[in-house]
């Protein structure tokens, strides 16, 4: 089983994450002065990159603490792991 | 009104933990008062208004007067004592972490200890644990928040040797882990 190197606890079996979907999707500056149009593209509407891609993801079993991973989609390997105050790393 | 009685969840187990050998040990531990508490950032303050220093480090537990401190997050910690009453601990603690910013919560009926002695330990804990827990890595002052068998636990070490181990379980997941351990411990109850 593939393991994630969770920031505060390190390596751990897959099985004890959860995904938390695409990260860095801003919340409006002033959300009561969307259009309902432009609110579901902030709800619903999600890259769907096909490679590095930055994701959020839960430590369930463990420390229960959200942090930020850059996963290929395409080969599922976790590049690098990082807390939601670290800013998205520089990727190729 | 019916009494209630006060029961241990591991009271029917009682007897089939006291036919292992010392190898494989298991034992219920006591009713314990915890406390969660939520506090950030900590340093002296919080040190003298707990009397303790929390641990910073992530996955350790220290001693606390009769009690322990268990690291559970960066911002969170489990804080057990056998001498105070659960809302003896609760009133002292809040008291010392709310002028912090932090709060307390009494969680002594989520969780029950499991003490699991005996040079077999890890190889009944590697059968339902991915976790590293060779003294090498896991010596006395470790912690691990993990899954055992399904269930979630907090594992404490108490020893350098790795044949001391507390086993934090949810009460109504006890039973359970009671059932698995005495069956991943079976193999060793024959050693000679």
């Amino acid at each position: 089983m593939q393991l994630i190197a969770c920031p505060w606890c390190g390596p751990r079996e897959e099985v004890e994450f959860s995904y938390g979907g695409q990260a860095h999707v801003p919340y409006p500056d002033s959300p009561a002065e969307l259009s309902d149009e432009e609110w579901a593209h902030y709800v619903f509407f999600r890259d769907n990159t096909k490679g590095r891609f930055a994701e959020r993801w839960n430590h369930n079993a463990g420390c229960r603490r959200w942090f930020n991973a850059i996963r290929d989609t395409t080969t599922y390997r976790f590049e690098s792991v990082y807390r939601l105050d670290d800013p998205k790393p520089v990727t190729p | 009104m019916a009494e209630l009685l006060r029961t241990h969840p591991l009271e029917a187990w009682a007897a089939a933990f006291e036919r292992l050998p010392d190898t494989v040990g298991i034992a219920a531990e006591p009713y314990v008062a915890m406390v969660d508490v939520r506090l950030a950032p900590v340093g002296a303050e919080s040190s003298a208004a707990l009397g303790v220093d929390l641990p910073t480090a992530p996955n350790t537990w220290v001693p606390a007067g009769t009690g322990r401190v268990v690291w559970l997050g960066p911002d969170e910690w489990l804080l057990t004592s056998t001498t105070e009453a659960p809302e003896e601990l609760e009133a002292r603690v809040r008291t010392a972490v709310l002028p912090l910013g932090g709060s307390a919560t009494d969680v002594s009926a989520q969780r029950i200890g499991l003490r699991l002695t005996g040079a077999r330990v890890r190889d009944v804990l590697a059968k339902g644990c991915s976790i590293d827990l060779h003294p090498r890595v896991f010596g006395r002052g470790s912690s691990a928040q993990t899954a055992l068998g399904q269930a979630g636990v907090v594992l404490l070490a108490l020893s350098d040797s790795g044949d001391d181990v507390v086993v934090l379980v949810r009460s109504s997941f006890a039973g359970y882990l009671a059932d698995w351990l005495l069956d991943a411990a079976l193999e060793f109850t024959h050693d000679s």
